[in-house]
This record gives structure tokens, C-alpha cells and sequence, in this order.
């Protein structure tokens, strides 16, 4: 009988070991390969490629094991036709080669970006060694690479053109690197390890076009980014090389579609590897593919065989020396799933069991993979973990140990970190006076080193250092954790975050050891803001970390629709701004107008759809958010001052319009609201603002810490300034020292009645530098910050926001 | 029951939702952080609000109006509170999305 195989690659490698074992000289073979090469071990290109196996190293079966057996292989002859009526085999050279049983092992074609640019010379997939050889003689240039593609495939092209002396850029689609197999957490450490070997990794990257005029120049992205570079490889993915066997009449999907006996829809024709598609998957790794090899096998020598293939999940590991990962199956989380997590920042582990009905249904594990095989036994034998739970995520070794220290974040912190940011005392100089002074309580620490005795915020952090140096002689107040995924305190959290330089969430969570994976809606909107105020320039906003009001820039009101409340500086508006209001009202068929207490005008009741189209009418007269739903600087009223006032002092209006055009656009731990009367008889109601400032013959009397919510509260006095300059820039330092001390939601007057008044006064007032230090802060920051939310969005930033995904009409439901 | 297609899982931001318009009402679908996705209609069991709008967290999305957190999986309200939305079939073919629709003699009620 005559056995035809289509391709040459791993899976049907497998497969004829499997025949020649339980039925040598059934079948006479005759194998086809476009390929010009024998059997070689596929996976370990990426070897080949960074330089630690050479190809003679990787080779399965030489030609002496095809002459040995029998078998007959055309090299580099590849099947261009199928004719199933007379059962031949048509090569390209013009082999013809009838069969009685014809297998196809055509394996995956890479996937190419439909991009401009995707035929230059430069530009190469990684599947074949062919590909690796011209990667290495491109490399010899040392020049720049970029890689497109963050997943296992570009990750090993990177880290191997990397090891020959390149200068590699890997782009990923994704926000985190192979989120296939990682969750987000995960996929942070791994980017942190990439990038420590100096590759860049630029993660939302889209590609745009491949730039230059023969050959490859560099990428563009879909932001206008461009990346230099002489070498692009694609490993953006593969697709099931299902083409023959589709043009050959066989039932095709997504792959060849075959039974779990491995048969296509012609019986004398089986299909496997990673062309085949069995019960609706197809597969990319080789364990699967060589079950099928077994399977096809059997069914190769015994027609009547009952072996048949069943899905597995199989785990994943990525081939770069030095990283450690390991990932298998469902680890996404559910109400119905537990999931345990075991950080360890200092030694940069992650892992993570995800659990359902005391099953193990999913693992990642990261910078300590010893465990992989026995999670990987656990979960197949499905084993119930009750009795181990407690201990499971610590290892089989491990069975029967304590807990992880929560203090062991604090612990590693280098002697230099700082702990203290008022007094600028470090971690060393805190455990190096409780030691040389014998120090033991914590008013003692304050009085000698200074840690934590003026805003106090750092208080939790000193006390842990105390019981870390001396152990359980102290013992900590406790502190209101953030959440619950965390044991640390708001304060902690953003101390930690200046002192570790942490840059985004995943960072955080990591670093401070979280105990969920992905945060809670209590913590991620807290730590967005964190970051956004202690990073600015350097942290991408996260719009899925936001209240939905700060994610479209409108208030949400009680039926789902909107309401729409543009700036009026200083409560000052015009007849063409009024007009222009007025239109927008008629034209959307706006429900409600009405003045707010915050001196300007709201429009209630738009629907989200109409949003953009709405600002883009109010962006036309001239209008920019007012920032009526946000955390962040809302109104600055007014009285008329000395312009019409016979009472007034100083130009009210004018300074009232000069810090809302300073300050819009910057986000605050909560909403601030400010005003500013021009004499104590105080008509625009300064004294019970955020923020107040009632001008006097003498100059400007600043107040703050006032509230008229929940709460009603009088202001507190800072003091008096002279001119309108001082004036601003008092202010700005008061709301940056906020913005920076401040806990998420927590208003002005909470904030400050926990630091005192005496030490806000003591900071902006007396200490010039600490006052000069603030206002520059605030000022970086806001070259970030104020950039009118509505154009962008009318200019079509999140789209997706505004518009419903799809619409089903259908006729019998037309009322 | 019907499958509609409805796009792309990439048309909806991780840990975030889209809207669907159905002759039945609004249906809101979610992407969880781990590409999970879910149906419920976007009608929150205590006064209406649009949970396609809240903030996403694990498998529950918090309700913006009054932080109900609301089960994906089954449009319970968990905690404390009580009250359910319907969920909806979804299904995921590649990158594809698929709504489960009643049939229109369903929709007569
Ligand atoms: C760089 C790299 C690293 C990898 N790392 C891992 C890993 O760590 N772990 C893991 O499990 N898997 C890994 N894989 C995947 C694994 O190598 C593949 O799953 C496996 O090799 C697929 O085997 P196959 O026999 O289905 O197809 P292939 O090995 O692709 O073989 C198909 C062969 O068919 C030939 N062919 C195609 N069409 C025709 C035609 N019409 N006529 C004649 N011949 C044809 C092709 O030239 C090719 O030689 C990696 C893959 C690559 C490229
Ligand atoms: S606060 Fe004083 S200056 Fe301003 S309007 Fe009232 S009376 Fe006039
Ligand atoms: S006072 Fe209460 S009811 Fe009125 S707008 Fe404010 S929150 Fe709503
Ligand atoms: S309407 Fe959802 S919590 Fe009130």
C-alpha cells in the first residue's frame, strides 16, 4: 500500500516512528517537503537563532534514517494539487505520485500584516530555517531590528537578534505582553525582564506601514511614531495551512476539519499537526500535535482502531534564557472560580492558582516555574486540593509552611529609599537611629530623626521599619488597609509608589504584593489617580480604571442619560456664549437647562450617542469642559469686584478667572471648588469653599478646608498676601500639597484637619522653598493635564465609548 | 434561539462593556481583563442604572449609580443586596462575537 504525507514537519515525523514501530514494511512512503530539508526539531530554532545550538544539533531524523527505512523524500518539492478521483499527488517539479492513503501535515503559514510595505527586502517571518539564516546574516550588521509581535514567537526572535547584537524593538498590539497565555500581572514582569536586557517594548503599538523604498527603512505607527530599522520580523501569529486540502474539495474551517480519528472528510485521507482542526480547535504546540501522530498512527495500521484524540490543555514556556514562565490552562477569574496569589516582589516571583470547585483549572507562574509539572499533574488528575489550600501556591516542597510576612515589601526597600517626604529621611537613617539610640516607641523615631512628624502621612511605613528592626518588641498600630487586596494603608501606597518608582498599575500590585490579580473598583480608581499625580509626562492614563463620569466626560444622571456643563470662567459668561448654548439646547432637543450653584449652566438629559456631537457645538463658540464630574478642579465663582461693585477691593473677578484658567484640567484626589469675593461681605460665599480667597484693602486673605455637603464647615485662615501673584501662587502650592498628601475622595477639609492647619500653614507659608517646590510641581503637571477632554473626543479619541456596538433591528419588531 | 454576530472582541476595551441595541432594550457586553466576555441586559436590578457603564473588576461589574456590584456570570447583584438582569448567551468564535437571541415568539411578551 502506498502512504503519501504532505509536509514534513514534526507532527508526521512522530507519526511514522509510531508506524515503523507497530508496523514496519505496511506501507511504502513517499513523503513530500517544500521544504528542501529533513525532520528537524522546530521548536529549538530559537536556539539556532541566539547562538547556542547550531542546525546539525537539531536535526530528528538524518537522511540515513530515510534510506534505512525505506522511505522515499522529495526535498523542496511542494504539493501544488490533489486529485482525489485518481488518487495522485501533483508536485511543483512535476512529480505525480498516486497513493492509497494520503496524509497532509502542511503545518501553518505565518500570518503577514495587511500593511503597506509587508514585500520590502527586510521583511521575514520566523517559522523555518530558512528564515532563521537570513535573521543571522541581517544581524551581522548589528543594526536595528524591530520585531512585530509580542507573544512567544516575537519574544524569542527578540530576545535571539537581541543575543547576535542588535538594537530590537518589539511592538505588541496588546496592553501586556502575551495575554494570551499571562494575565496582566504576569505579562508586567515579563516586560520588566525583557526590557532589562535592553530590548524596547512598545505594547498598544499599531503597526501602520512598513516604510522604505526597496528595502526595509523603518515602521510607522498608527500614532505617527516611527521606529528605524533595517530588520522587520512578523510573529504576529499563524494561520492552519488549509489551502490544498480546501482547493482538493476537503471539509475545511478554520483548519483541515478531521474526526478525533485524525480522517478528513474523505476517508482515505487524514490530516494532522498544525493544519487540523479537531472538534473546533486547532493547535500551535507540539504535545497536542503528537497525540494526533499516535492517533493517526493507529488508525493507519488498524482501520477498525478506537483511539481517538481528546483536547488538552498543554502549558506554555517561553525559550529565553534566564526568564522563567510557565502558563497553563483557564486562569481567567469568576464568581464561581477562587483564585490564590503569592507575590514576591524582591525575588520577582508571581504566581497563581486559579481554583473551581477545589480544582485546579489554571496556573501562571513566573520567575519560579520548579512547580509547573505538579500544578500540571494536579489539574489533569483533578485532584481536590481542600486539605492542601492553604499551603498549595507555596509548592510541593513546601507543604506545611507559614504564611508569607506582610512586611516583606517594606523589608526589601534599599537604605536609600525614602521613607519620609516632608523631612527627606531615608529608610537607613530611620533603622540606623532605632538601632544606634535604642529607640522604642515612635515618638522617639520623630524626635530623632525628624520621620514622619510633620504631615504624618508616612507614620504607617516608619512604624512597620520599627517592627522589622526590632521585631516583636513593637508592635504597629493598625492601619485601615485601601481595600481588600491589600494590607497597606492609602498613605503607605503612595509613599511606596514615589519611594519604589512605581510607573503603573501592574507595578503596584506587584510590588506591593496585592493579593488579587486584578484589583478591585475601590483600589484601581485610587491608584490611577496616584499615578497620574505622581508621574506625570511618564503615566498613561487608565480610562478602565475611572468612574464612568471621568471615563466620557459628562455626568451621569439617574435614567442613564447626561448632563453637559461647559466652563464659564470665573461665572462670567457673554450674549454669543449664550447664544451658542441656547442652539445646542434646540437642536438636541436638550430636556433641562439649568444655573448651577457653581455660577455657570447645565444642560440635563443628552443622550450618550449625542455627546461628541454636542461638544463639538460647544467647542465651536469657544467652550471647553467644565469638569463638572471630576476629581478634580471644578468652579472658581466670583463676585464683580471692583468693576461694578461700590464695596469692591480688588478685581474679584479678574483673580477668580485667573486661577480657573491656571488650575482647569488638573485632577484632585476629590472634586475642589473655589471662590473669590472682592470684601468680607463675601458674596460669592468664599468661606465655605475648598478653597476661598476674600480680598481686603491690605491684599488677599486665602482661606481653605471649608465644606457645605454632608458636612458644614467654616474655612480656616492660611493667611494674607500682598499681590494677586502671591495670591495665585499660594494656592497652587496649597492644592499641589494636597493633590500629593492627599488620600483618593478624601476633600480638602478631611486632609487637613490630619496634617493640621498649623503644618499646611508652615509648608506654603513660612517655608518659601517648599511653597516654590509645589508650584513647579503643579505647573509640570499641568502641561499634561490641560488638554480639553471634549476635542479630543470630538476629534474621535474613544469612540467606542459613544456609539453601541451593533445594532439588531429586525422587521416584526418595528413598532 | 438565534446567534447574531455583533463584532469583534478587540471592539471592546479590556475591563470595560459595549452596548447593543436589541428591539428588546439595551444589552450590555463586557471583556473582562483576561478576555472572559459576557451578556447581561444593561438594566441594573435596583433602579435601572447602565451597568455597561460601571467599572469592571474581576467577573462583576460595580454599577455607577449606586455601586451595586452585579455578577457577569449570572446578573445576580452580589453582597448584600438582591435582585437580578437577565444574562444573555454569548459566544466567541475566534475573535468573533455572537449574541443568543429569542426568537420572535419571545418577544411578542
Ligand atoms: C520558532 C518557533 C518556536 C517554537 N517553539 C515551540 C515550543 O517551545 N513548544 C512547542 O510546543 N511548540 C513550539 N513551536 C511550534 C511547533 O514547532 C509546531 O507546532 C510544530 O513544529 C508543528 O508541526 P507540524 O508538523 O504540524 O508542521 P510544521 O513543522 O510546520 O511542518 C509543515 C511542513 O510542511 C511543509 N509544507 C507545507 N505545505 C506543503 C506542501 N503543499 N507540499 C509540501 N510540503 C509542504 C512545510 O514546508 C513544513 O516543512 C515553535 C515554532 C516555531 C516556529
Ligand atoms: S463680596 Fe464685596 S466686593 Fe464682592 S460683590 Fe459682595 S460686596 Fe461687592
Ligand atoms: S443635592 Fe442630592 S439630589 Fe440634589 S443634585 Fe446633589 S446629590 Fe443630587
Ligand atoms: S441603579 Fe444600579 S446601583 Fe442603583
Amino acid at each position: 500500500m502506498k502512504l503519501v504525507i504532505i509536509g514534513n514537519g514534526m507532527a508526521p515525523g512522530r507519526m511514522l516512528e509510531h508506524l515503523l514501530e507497530s508496523a514496519p514494511g505496511r506501507y511504502d512512503v513517499t513523503i513530500f517537503n517544500a521544504e528542501p530539508r529533513v525532520n528537524y526539531d522546530r521548536i529549538m530554532l530559537s536556539p539556532v537563532l541566539s547562538g547556542e545550538k547550531n542546525y546539525e544539533q537539531i536535526i530528528i531524523h538524518g537522511d540515513g534514517w530515510y534510506i534505512k527505512n525505506g522511505i522515499t523524500l522529495y526535498k523542496g518539492h511542494k504539493i501544488v494539487a490533489i486529485d482525489r478521483e485518481a488518487k495522485t499527488v501533483t508536485s511543483d517539479h512535476g512529480v505525480v505520485q498516486p497513493y492509497d492513503k494520503l496524509v497532509i501535515a502542511t503545518g501553518s503559514v505565518p500570518f503577514i500584516l495587511p500593511v503597506p510595505g509587508n514585500t520590502l527586502a527586510g521583511v521575514l517571518s520566523y517559522r523555518d530555517l530558512d528564515d532563521v539564516n537570513a535573521m543571522l546574516l541581517a544581524a551581522q550588521s548589528r543594526a536595528k531590528a524591530v520585531v512585530i509581535g509580542g507573544g512567544l514567537l516575537g519574544l524569542e526572535a527578540a530576545a535571539g537578534l537581541e543575543a547576535q547584537g542588535m538594537d530590537v524593538t518589539v511592538l505588541h498590539l496588546m496592553p501586556t505582553l502575551m495575554e494570551r497565555q499571562l494575565d496582566p500581572a504576569a505579562g508586567y514582569l515579563l516586560q520588566r525582564a525583557i526590557e532589562d536586557r535592553g530590548i524596547k517594548v512598545i505594547c498598544k503599538a499599531n503597526t501602520k506601514a512598513i516604510l522604505g523604498e526597496k528595502k526595509v527603512e523603518g515602521v510607522e505607527l498608527g500614532d505617527g511614531r516611527i521606529i528605524p530599522a533595517t530588520l522587520v520580523v512578523m510573529a504576529a501569529g499563524i494561520k492552519p495551512n488549509a489551502g490544498l486540502a480546501k482547493e482538493a474539495g476537503l471539509a475545511t474551517n478554520r483548519g483541515i476539519v478531521v474526526d478525533n480519528g485524525m480522517h478528513t472528510s474523505d476517508p482515505d485521507i487524514y490530516a494532522l499537526g498544525e493544519c487540523a482542526e479537531v472538534g473546533g480547535h486547532v493547535y500551535g504546540l507540539v504535545a497536542p500535535l503528537y497525540e494526533m501522530a499516535r492517533v493517526a498512527a493507529e488508525h493507519l495500521v488498524d482501520e477498525a482502531s478506537t483511539a481517538a484524540f481528546v483536547h488538552s490543555d498543554t502549558p506554555t514556556k517561553l525559550k529565553v534564557t534566564g526568564i522563567e514562565l510557565f502558563s497553563l490552562g483557564d486562569f481567567a477569574d469568576g464568581e464561581d472560580r477562587h483564585e490564590i496569589v503569592l507575590r514576591d516582589a524582591s525575588a520577582g516571583i508571581y504566581k497563581r492558582v486559579v481554583l473551581k470547585d477545589n480544582r485546579i483549572i489554571g496556573t501562571v507562574l513566573y520567575g519560579e516555574t520548579a512547580d509547573g509539572a505538579w500544578f500540571n499533574d494536579l489539574k489533569k488528575r483533578q485532584v481536590d486540593i481542600t486539605d492542601m489550600r492553604d499551603t498549595l501556591i507555596f509548592g510541593q516542597a513546601y507543604q506545611g509552611g507559614a504564611p508569607l510576612d506582610p512586611m516583606a515589601a517594606v523589608a526589601a526597600l534599599p537604605d536609600d529609599a525614602e521613607i519620609c517626604g516632608c523631612n527627606g529621611v531615608c529608610k537607613g537613617k530611620i533603622v540606623g537611629a532605632i538601632q544606634e539610640k535604642n529607640l522604642t516607641s515612635l515618638d522617639d523615631v520623630r524626635a530623632h530623626t525628624k520621620a514622619s512628624a510633620s504631615c504624618g502621612s508616612c507614620t504607617g511605613l516608619v512604624e512597620q521599619l520599627m517592627s522589622i528592626t526590632l521585631g516583636d518588641a513593637y508592635n504597629p498600630a493598625a492601619v485601615q488597609p485601601m481595600c481588600g487586596c491589600t494590607t497597606f494603608g492609602h498613605d503607605d501606597v503612595r509613599r511606596l509608589i514615589k519611594a519604589k518608582s512605581l510607573k503603573n498599575i501592574y507595578a503596584v500590585m506587584q510590588e506591593l504584593e496585592w493579593t488579587t490579580s486584578c484589583g478591585c473598583a475601590k483600589c484601581r480608581p485610587a491608584l490611577n489617580y496616584y499615578l497620574i499625580c505622581d508621574w506625570p509626562g511618564e503615566y498613561a492614563d487608565d480610562y478602565q480604571s475611572r468612574f464612568i463620569n471621568e471615563r466620557v466626560h459628562a455626568n451621569i444622571q439617574k435614567d442613564g442619560t447626561y448632563s453637559v456643563v461647559p466652563r464659564m470662567w470665573g461665572g462670567v459668561t457673554s450674549a454669543k456664549e449664550l447664544r451658542a448654548i441656547a442652539d445646542v439646547v434646540d437642536k438636541f432637543n436638550i430636556p433641562t437647562v439649568k444655573v448651577t450653584g457653581g455660577q455657570r449652566i447645565d444642560m440635563l438629559g443628552i443622550r450618550k450617542e449625542d455627546l461628541p456631537a454636542v461638544w463639538a457645538d460647544l467647542g465651536k463658540a469657544g467652550f471647553v469642559s467644565g469638569h463638572a464630574y471630576a476629581k478634580g478642579l471644578r468652579t472658581v465663582k466670583t463676585c464683580v469686584g471692583t468693576d461694578w461693585c461700590r464695596f469692591g477691593t480688588q478685581d474679584s473677578t479678574g483673580l477668580g478667572i485667573r486661577i480657573e484658567k491656571f488650575m482647569w484640567g488638573s485632577w484632585t484626589p476629590a472634586k475642589v471648588k473655589m471662590a473669590v469675593s472682592g470684601c468680607p461681605r463675601n458674596c460669592a460665599e468664599a468661606t465655605c469653599k475648598d478653597v476661598g480667597v476674600i480680598c481686603v484693602d491690605s491684599g488677599y486673605e486665602i482661606h481653605f478646608a471649608g465644606a457645605a455637603g454632608l458636612d458644614i464647615k467654616g474655612t480656616e485662615v492660611l493667611g494674607l498676601v500682598k499681590t494677586e501673584d502671591e495670591a495665585l501662587e499660594v494656592i497652587v502650592a496649597l492644592v499641589q500639597m494636597y493633590r500629593e498628601q492627599a488620600r483618593y475622595l478624601e476633600r480638602i477639609y478631611k486632609w487637613a484637619k490630619r496634617v493640621t492647619i498649623d503644618e499646611v500653614r508652615r509648608q506654603i507659608l513660612d517655608d518659601l522653598d517648599k511653597r516654590n517646590g509645589y508650584y513647579d510641581r503643579f505647573v509640570y503637571s499641568q502641561k499634561f493635564a490641560q488638554v480639553d477632554p471634549w476635542s479630543e473626543r470630538v476629534s474621535g479619541l474613544h469612540k467606542h465609548e459613544f456609539r453601541p456596538m451593533a445594532t439588531i433591528g429586525t422587521a416584526d419588531a418595528a413598532e | 434561539m438565534s446567534w447574531v454576530s455583533i463584532g469583534s472582541i478587540t471592539d471592546i476595551p479590556r475591563r470595560g462593556a459595549r452596548c447593543v441595541e436589541t428591539p428588546l432594550g439595551k444589552i450590555a457586553v463586557f471583556r473582562t481583563a483576561e478576555d472572559r466576555v459576557f451578556a447581561i441586559e444593561d438594566h441594573c436590578p435596583h433602579k435601572g442604572g447602565p451597568l455597561s457603564q460601571g467599572i469592571v473588576h474581576g467577573t462583576a461589574v460595580t454599577c455607577p449609580l449606586h455601586n451595586w456590584v452585579i455578577s457577569l456570570e449570572t446578573g445576580k447583584a452580589l453582597g448584600a443586596d438582591e435582585g437580578s438582569v437577565r444574562a444573555i448567551p454569548i459566544k466567541v468564535e475566534g475573535e468573533m462575537l455572537f449574541l443568543g437571541l429569542a426568537v420572535s415568539a419571545d418577544r411578542a411578551a
